[in-house]
């Protein structure tokens, strides 16, 4: 089994279609004309140097080379969590918890995944464990920022309540209860939906990128469902580290509300 | 700034809007982050956790707030809920028993602020930090929540009270912290009244 092969010019008769966005940005006014060019020219490079590092790492198959892009890729993902907030947590100590929440995540899950699970040869094989530890950081951190996101906008809306409660003698926990509550259920949703609906509206990228490649449906079902249990139980250690922090991070050791903290849209 | 309030004493906290009063009374309940050194009983407050704290010096917004549905959701999560003496307290200041189990958004400003009284009195603090506490009172409710804070005075508590009522100053309190305008200017007690 094998696939047909993309040329330049297959490419570019597909980027015509770029055409249509275009049109539409100028024909409504949008204004969208150089947002367009950047996330066009940003995605073919993104994705061609990945493209290179990915061959460059596979032929060398060591555990320091697939170690380090690791490293790299939980990085970006701990500078995404933070640009992604529309109010994040000023600080470093903010991006310094969210990351390394994403490390020991990305660590333990895809460990789980492809070091228990799947059991490639060499275990540290990059082309089980890199694709992985991205499927898993990406969920992890789109959980991460919906809990954080509804957390500062829910703690901003209801200081007064919280405040109450704190008056009161609650410590910043239970003060922040029903704030965590709606934050940490946000943060779930997403992915109960996808789990729910995979397969019935749209086949999942990588699963579709096996078939593709010639894998037997069947044998590319396997592997999406081994990824959609690892991304849930990702995802629900990300939401519950991210609900945490963010009460740590939104209050201080006297259990006071910080809300000075979080940094206002400029 | 440096005074002491005695059990069984009431301080009244005055001043100009925006000079500070508020303010005072949160950093006093250690809500917002300040210096200087409170003690309560000899005991500065960063020795204990905030929470032990705040339970026992317990400050009451003008506008109070609530997380809950009903009072009554809000009064079962106090360290020690009892039933009994919140009835009492209902009755005292005026409000009906069965107040409690309606929804807080149907319940009018002028009860809510007085149940609001009833939960910061639940488990019995020994400071009260009431911040324009009949701000939202017909003058029957005010002379209803004055009886509960002189009972509270009376019973060895001590109460720190920021009004702009200053019949209401006289009538409750022993002597009175005045804000100048200015931050910066230093404050003058006036002893006694």
């Amino acid at each position: 089994m094998s696939y047909v092969p993309l040329t330049t010019s297959d490419l570019l008769l597909a980027a015509t279609l770029l055409v249509i966005n275009a049109a539409i940005s100028w024909g409504f006014q949008l204004k969208l004309e150089k947002s367009i060019a950047i996330a066009v020219v940003r995605m073919v490079v993104q994705l061609a140097l990945i493209g290179i590092v990915l061959k460059f790492v596979f032929v060398q198959s060591s555990p320091i080379w697939t170690a380090m892009l690791g490293l790299i890729m939980v990085f970006a993902a701990g500078i995404e969590v933070v640009t992604r907030q529309a109010h994040p947590v000023r600080g470093w100590h903010a991006f310094g918890l969210q990351t390394a929440t994403l490390f020991f995540i990305g660590m333990a899950v895809t460990g789980l995944g492809v070091g228990i699970i799947i059991g490639p040869d060499p275990w540290y094989a990059p082309r089980y464990v890199l694709p992985i530890l991205g499927m898993v950081l990406g969920n992890t951190l789109t959980g991460m920022c919906l809990v954080l996101d509804t957390t500062t906008e829910t703690t901003s809306r209801d200081q007064a309540a919280i405040e109450a409660r704190l008056a009161l003698g609650a410590n910043r926990f239970k003060a922040m209860s029903n704030v965590l509550h709606v934050a940490m259920r946000t943060g779930m949703i997403p992915i109960l939906n996808a789990m729910a609906t995979t397969g019935i509206v749209a086949l999942p990228g990588m699963m579709t990128g096996q078939i593709l490649a010639g894998v037997d449906p069947v044998e590319a079902a396997k592997y999406q469902v081994l990824i959609m249990f690892l991304i849930a139980g990702a995802t629900a250690l990300g939401v519950v580290c991210a609900g945490i922090g963010a009460v740590v991070l939104l209050t201080d050791d006297r259990h006071r509300l910080r809300l000075d903290r979080i940094r206002k849209n400029s | 700034m440096n005074f002491q309030v005695a059990a069984g004493e009431c301080l009244a906290i005055e001043g100009p809007s925006g000079s500070g009063k508020t303010r005072l009374l949160r950093a006093i309940a250690d809500l917002d982050p300040a210096k200087g050194l409170i003690f309560l009983d000899g005991a500065e407050r960063n020795e204990m956790p905030a929470w032990d704290w705040r339970h026992q010096v317990r400050y009451c917004a003008a506008e109070p707030s609530w997380w809950t549905d009903t009072a009554q959701a809000a009064f079962a999560e106090a360290k020690k809920p009892d039933a009994r003496r919140v009835q009492r307290l209902l009755n005292v200041l005026g409000l009906e028993g069965e107040l409690i189990t309606r929804p807080l958004s149907v319940v009018s400003t002028g009860e809510r602020q007085r149940l609001a009284l009833v939960r910061a009195l639940i488990d019995d603090p020994k400071v009260l930090l009431l911040d324009e506490p009949t701000a939202a009172l017909d003058p029957q409710a005010t002379a209803l929540v004055e009886e509960v804070i002189k009972y509270q005075i009376l019973s060895g508590h001590s109460v720190l009270l920021a009004s702009h009522n200053r019949a209401q100053i006289e009538r409750l309190s022993h002597a009175r912290l005045l804000l100048p305008k200015r931050t910066g200017a230093s404050a003058t007690v006036e002893h006694p009244i």
